[in-house]
């Protein structure tokens, strides 16, 4: 994707992100984009743009639609000559200080729009005025409206190969391009010319017209450096071959194995050698076809680098990303031991590194990274590259010097100073050999307080004025006890010892703390994430967290079903979150940045490779399986955003809310199953009873009908008669009940009942329930106990009614006639709870909670056939409300009987 | 029906032959003139034909909605309607009783009932018809004088705010038939209350607790849960 998007590193350069995401669109949609032909040398002067104009003479022959869109003429007549019969665009012409320069016309050709057009000179830098810096930004645009490109490259304009053509030809240029636009092309042609012919031409002037301009470079084109260049022209094209046969076996499925992750690890540092590393890492990782890393570590001590030395890790590391390399940022106290674990953690087969140049017995004091490295490396394959002489030869790119500042020394020069005032007032009192021990606890003050240089400074101070104020003969250096000289020595000795571990404690334990407030944060986080079981709630969270260490606004964006990112609920700025219940619209474009990075699960916006211009990163929370949404981040001050600390912890607040959000997602999915394999054994169990429960009353029913119908000689007696139609219609309305109790079951666990949830007050509800089991309740005392003060419910009322229904029936169809019911309601802790007790005989002991969900346990087949079906559909209800059901048994001195209870939550908000 | 009338006709348009059949039975040993149309397009033809003296339809027709033979009816008809409905399906009930039907009955349904809706229906028709209004309604131990705007319980006067007052004069002039939340809404508050229901709620809580003698156990104001109320005829 962004791999043919032109650079954008300064602001300068910077396109308007509307005309980007529209690029961006359209290039999703390749198929109309234009072919891009390199014409390729190995120098100037080798033919290429002759190559160039022949084919576009070919292509006319063909009548294909073709134009010139710029050529570098350098005065050469063959080349002229074959302009002739073509159609040549005329150059825009931009004045610059008085100056006509004249560029290639992008607006014109993009008007003109043919099939091909040829672009001479892939790598130009484009005056100040044209649309873009680059040519081949030029040439992008000219692709992207599906205009075929001619253009001419020569090797050392590849931007990999810059700093090997520098070495060879002593020359730097400076106009290079992006080698994945070089990879990008869909065919290169080799123009090649042996040397000495080159050389030939260039003497006869063919090559550039004028004489000094020949005679100046004659330098560049000597023959070592022409066969050098040849070389790697031919190389380059060789790998371009051998990566198309790739791409083509990998396009047809040609299943062989090649060395399967083979992958490129390069280490780099603070100096400028890295950049040399990073270029040698990304041709050994294009000519092994594999992947590669470029790794930082931060020690402590690098940690405390200058910032432009920091910043050229930065550019370092963004060079890499541009040459196709996956970055990574490490931090710990060892720079092998951090880079040897990510290594394998990576599987990582080869890894490159610097060899600064350093005097032998530096090496022999303490053994360098390279040592190290190659020590431990294992079956990893170790490259090491050595700087050049000259080039930052005084310092390891992994030891800067820790320098202290003067104050530091001062202190230690007073430290000292103070210690030798005290061995003047000790010294008549005291053995020499103490004095040395309390100039050693000097020095073992300064190096726990001060630091390692200072602490050096000291244990020499004290050194000198031991020998000079203590040892006889006083007041001389020189010494009367040879002995003494071991007292030297074994004092400087201790204090450079003491000096250095005692630096190394204190950087250890700065590396501890910054590792502790990291793992802290770390699981602060983990901890509140773990306690949260909803997206938006998670959401939250990790913002909160990520505000605490960036100051600026966050925001989560999540996907609506079809995978559009919708503006957040929220924005929330540092320290309070704005509860805003409206959507807060993303500004500008960067919804669309964010849905990028969501559609792509990388991160995008500033500071990456993707749309940088915004003012505000994109991070996608890539989860295991999914991206779950992503996290739009402002910061107040865009350099936040360039440390690596705090990148990376940020990133792992990202990734640790993704997969938590994922869990809650998987989790209720999960939960939908179970609510499906739960309503699939409950349907199965309703259809196993079913046959039982109906055909009990059909039966009943199809024999009285049928005896009746039969009767054909009046032989029933009219009060038989009657009893049997009463038998009729009873099992009717048991069939009848059984149907509208399956048919609200089904409702209630199809899990998709919405409740219509209206204002009532229970009153009117139990009225209702009375008032429809009227005939039933004949003959009892009912009695209802209702505090006069119940507020309303705010619940499904034909629902509610079926609930208590239920319950009621089950009360009079259970208990002897003509015992009393009872009624009752109560408001508690912002719950309501009704109670309908009987008199009867109550549940079977150590059953009663079993009483809704007996229909699943299979006991239909009792002779209260229905009975738990009513009261799985209470308990659904009142699940459906949020409510709790519970039935209990009363014992004999209570009056027995059973009771069913539920309880629902009140509104918190009265009616509007 | 009393026998000295003519007999009343009732239209039923329904397409279940079962149902039709205990129709036709019950129906004519009670004094009624039975016509049937087993669907919409019949049930109209037949209604512009005989001129029944109330119509029953039933919801679920073949060929067109029950509810549309309603609309279509109550463009010139002014007699009953009943409708006949499915148990659980209160808003297709709502939605009749405020197209226009002055009833309903849910399925399945025993005849006395049915004969109950009938009478209940046929004297709101003997009342409109002569244009006649009850100025005094007496149910048991209730007096509810219209012309005075009083209301006695057990002899005694209740004393009403002008909305409980308002409120149990539309129940009681239609009484023995349902008015739907809407319909109550709309005589009691006006066309802008109508998305309220609960204010109707709370007053009718607080009518039932002045005329009640048990507002839990209602003798007079039923409540049609999902539907609305039905003031007791009896």
């Amino acid at each position: 994707m962004a791999g043919n998007l032109p650079e954008r590193r300064s602001p300068d350069q910077r396109l308007d992100p509307d005309e980007l995401l529209a690029r961006m669109r359209r290039e999703e949609a390749r198929a109309q984009r234009g072919r891009l032909k390199i014409f390729f040398g190995a120098a100037p002067g080798v033919g290429k743009s002759y190559a160039m104009l022949e084919a576009a003479r070919k292509l006319k022959a063909e009548h294909v639609d073709v134009v010139v869109g710029y050529v570098e003429l350098h005065g050469r007549e063959e080349t002229e000559k074959l302009l002739d019969g073509l159609e040549v665009l005329p150059p825009q012409r931009l004045e610059h200080r008085g100056v006509v320069l004249t560029e290639f016309d992008v607006d014109a050709a993009l008007k003109r729009h043919p099939r091909v057009v040829c672009v001479d000179e892939l790598a130009h830098s484009n005056h100040l005025g044209a649309r873009h810096p680059k040519r081949w930004m030029d040439v992008e645009e000219l692709l992207v409206a599906g205009i075929d490109v001619y253009t001419t490259v020569n090797v050392q304009h590849i931007e990999s190969l810059n700093d090997v053509v520098a070495q060879i030809t002593g020359v730097q240029v400076r106009e290079t391009v992006p080698d994945r636009v070089f990879d990008a092309a869909d065919e290169v042609e080799l123009v090649d010319l042996p040397p000495d012919e080159l050389i030939q031409r260039l003497r006869e002037g063919r090559v550039y017209a004028s004489e000094k301009t020949g005679q100046a470079l004659i330098s560049f084109f000597r023959k070592g450096n022409l066969i050098a260049l040849r070389e790697l022209a031919l190389r380059t094209t060789a790998d371009r071959v051998d990566a198309a046969l790739r791409a083509y076996r990998e396009d047809h499925a040609i299943a062989e194995t090649w060395a399967a992750g083979e992958r490129v690890l390069v280490c780099i540092g603070p100096d400028p050698l890295s950049e040399r590393l990073v270029r040698a890492a990304r041709r050994l990782a294009t000519a092994l076809h594999a992947g590669w890393i470029a790794v930082y570590v931060e020690t402590p001590a690098l940690a405390r680098l200058p910032r432009a030395a920091r910043d050229r890790v930065l550019t370092t590391l963004k060079l890499a990303e541009t040459l196709g390399a996956e970055t990574a940022n490490l931090a710990g106290e060892s720079v092998a031991t951090e880079l040897l674990a990510y290594a394998r953690r990576r599987n990582v087969n080869k890894i490159i590194i610097g060899k600064p140049s350093r005097s032998r017995w530096h090496d022999r004091l303490r053994p360098s990274l390279v040592d190290e490295i190659a020590r431990r490396s294992g079956a990893i394959d170790v490259y090491v590259i050595s700087g050049e002489a000259g080039e930052q030869a005084e310092q390891s790119p992994h030891t800067p010097r820790r320098t202290s500042p003067w104050s530091a020394y001062a202190r230690s020069v007073a430290v000292v100073a103070a210690i030798t005032l005290l061995c003047e007032l000790l010294y008549s009192h005291i053995e020499l050999t103490n004095l040395v021990m309390l100039y050693l606890l000097g020095t073992v003050y300064v190096a726990a307080r001060i630091g390692r240089g200072p602490s050096a400074l000291s244990a020499i101070l004290s050194v000198v004025l031991f020998d000079f104020l203590f040892v006889p003969p006083i007041y001389s250096f020189a010494v009367s006890d040879a002995q003494y000289l071991i007292t030297f020595g074994v004092m400087l000795v201790t204090g450079f010892v003491i000096s250095h571990f005692a630096a190394r404690g204190k950087r250890q334990a700065a590396v501890a703390r910054a590792r502790e407030r990291r793992t802290n944060e770390l699981y602060a986080l983990s901890r509140e994430l773990a306690q949260s079981r909803n997206v938006d709630e998670l959401g939250r969270i990790v913002i909160r967290h990520i505000l605490a260490d960036i100051d600026g606004d966050a925001a989560v964006l999540l996907p609506d079903a079809e995978g559009h990112l919708l503006d957040p609920t929220r924005f929330c700025t540092r320290g309070a979150a704005t509860p805003n219940p409206t959507r807060y619209p993303v500004p500008g474009n960067d919804l669309g940045i964010a849905q990028w990075a969501y559609d792509h699960r990388q991160k995008a916006g500033r500071n990456t490779d993707t749309l940088a211009s915004a003012d505000a990163l994109y991070l996608p929370l890539n989860a295991l399986k999914r991206c779950i949404g992503v996290i739009g981040l402002r910061p107040k001050d865009l350099a936040q955003l360039e440390v690596p600390e705090q990148m990376q912890l940020i990133e792992s607040f990202v990734t640790q809310a993704a997969v938590a959000m994922e869990r809650v997602q998987l989790a209720e999915t999960a939960q939908v199953a179970d609510v499906e394999i739960e309503s699939e054994k409950m349907r199965n169990a309703l259809l196993s009873s079913i046959s039982h429960d109906f055909r009990t009353p059909l039966a009943s029913i199809i024999g009285a009908a049928s005896t009746l119908l039969d009767d054909s000689g009046s032989a029933i007696e009219p009060p038989q008669r009657k009893t049997l139609l009463r038998t009729v219609l009873d099992e009717a309305n048991r069939l009848h009940r059984l149907v509208g109790n399956l048919l609200d079951l089904t409702r209630l666990t199809a899990g998709k009942l919405a409740l219509k949830r209206q204002w009532v007050p229970l009153e009117e509800i139990v009225g209702a329930v009375l008032h429809r089991l009227h005939d039933a309740l004949a003959g009892r005392k009912v009695t209802v106990d209702l505090p006069a003060d119940l507020p309303l419910l705010h619940a499904d009322e034909v629902m509610i009614e079926q609930l208590l229904f239920n319950l009621v029936d089950n009360a009079q169809k259970y208990t002897p006639a003509g015992s009393p019911i009872e009624i009752a309601a109560a408001v508690q802790r912002g719950e309501l709870t009704v109670s309908v007790r009987d008199h009867g005989p109550g549940l079977p002991a150590g059953e009663e909670d079993r009483m809704f969900d007996k229909f699943q346990r299979g006991q239909m087949e009792a002779a209260q056939s229905g009975f738990g079906l009513g009261l799985s559909i209470a308990k659904a209800i009142v699940e459906a409300h949020g409510g709790e059901i519970r039935a209990r048994n009363y014992s004999a001195d209570q009056g027995g009987g059973a009771e069913f209870r539920f309880s629902l939550p009140l509104a918190t908000e009265p009616p509007p | 029906m009393s026998a000295a009338g003519p007999r009343a006709t009732v239209l039923v348009i329904e397409d279940d032959p079962q149902i039709t059949r205990f129709l036709a039975t019950a129906l004519d040993a009670h004094g009624y003139a039975l016509h049937v149309a087993a669907d919409g397009r019949d049930g109209l033809r037949e209604a512009a034909l005989r001129q029944p003296d109330i119509v029953i339809v039933d919801l679920g027709l073949p060929d067109m909605s029950g509810l549309d033979v309603i609309a279509r009816l109550r463009e010139w008809y002014t007699r009953p309607i009943l409708v006949l409905s499915a148990r659980s399906r209160e808003a297709d009930k709502v939605g009749a009783l405020d197209i226009g039907a002055d009833d309903y009955l849910t399925k399945p349904f025993g005849i006395g009932e049915l004969l109950a809706r009938l009478r209940v229906a046929e004297r709101h028709r003997a009342k409109n018809e002569t244009g006649e209004a009850d100025a005094r309604i007496d149910a048991g131990d209730l007096v509810i004088d219209l012309a005075a705007h009083r209301v006695q319980r057990d002899g005694a006067d209740v004393h009403l705010t002008p909305i409980e007052y308002r409120l149990l004069a539309a129940l009681a002039r239609y009484r023995g038939k349902v008015l739907t939340h809407r319909q109550l809404l709309t005589e009691v508050w006006g066309a802008a209350h109508v998305e309220s229901p609960h204010y109707l709620r709370i007053y009718l809580r607080a009518l039932r607790h002045k005329i009640e003698a048990d507002p839990a156990q209602p003798k007079h104001l039923l409540t049609e849960v999902g539907v609305g109320y039905r003031f007791a005829d009896d």
